[in-house]
């Protein structure tokens, strides 16, 4: 029982240090990239990944039933509104006007051009 | 010796993701634009959900878990409100 319970802790401890590597990555991202697109790319999917690696964590820490189920709909959850709310952003950055880098497009720019030509 | 090994990389996650907040904090003060800010606050909303959720980890209290679940509605309604406030400059649309 002490072996299971050691095996446990090293399991958070090893989640949580993958959680803090993603998010620390989302951030540098965030700081780095040259547009709002690119940084919307780079916060998005690395923080969500952190997050869910961190509920992950919770529910080895807490078992399969109470709170460690509340971690299991809290990563559902994050998986289902974070990339909504990214592509919001996206269309709204689109419809103020942000400009794209280099050749990049919309897609139902190019997708209108392809059914004229 | 596990546990206190535990415990120290909990504690350290914790004062790394909080600087992590900080530095968004200097993309929400000198963002471009608009949609930069509205990225910036979404990430420090994720990582406020982190931190709540590495301090259940470090009490050992499932109560801090349903506050990171009702930290994540919070931060998706504001960012969907501000997206829709940005684009149509109103956020209850009346259509017809």
């Amino acid at each position: 029982m002490v072996e299971l319970e050691a095996i446990r802790q090293v399991t958070v401890m090893g989640l949580v240090v993958i959680g803090c590597f993603f998010l620390t990555v989302g951030t540098i991202g965030l700081l780095r990239l040259p547009n709002v697109y690119n940084r919307m790319h780079a916060t998005s999917k690395p923080t969500t990944l952190g997050t869910v690696t961190i509920f992950l964590a919770g529910f080895v820490q807490f078992g399969p039933g109470g709170a460690g189920l509340t971690s299991l709909v809290g990563i559902v959850f994050l998986f289902l509104t974070v990339p909504t709310g990214a592509h919001m952003i996206a269309r709204a950055a689109q419809k103020t006007g942000v400009p794209f880098l280099g050749s990049v497009t919309w897609p139902t720019e190019k997708s209108d051009t392809d059914e004229e030509s | 010796m596990v546990e206190q090994l535990t415990a120290m990389v909990i504690n350290g996650a914790l004062v790394l993701v909080a600087g992590l907040c900080l530095l968004c904090g200097y993309r929400v003060i000198r963002g471009p634009t608009v949609p930069d800010r509205v990225v910036g606050l979404d990430t420090i909303a994720t990582n406020v959900i982190a931190i709540a959720m590495l301090f259940a980890l470090k009490t050992d209290r499932g109560l801090f878990v349903t506050v990171s679940i009702v930290l994540a509605i919070i931060g998706f309604l504001s960012t969907v409100t501000v997206a829709k406030y940005v684009t149509e400059g109103d956020i209850m649309t009346r259509r017809g």
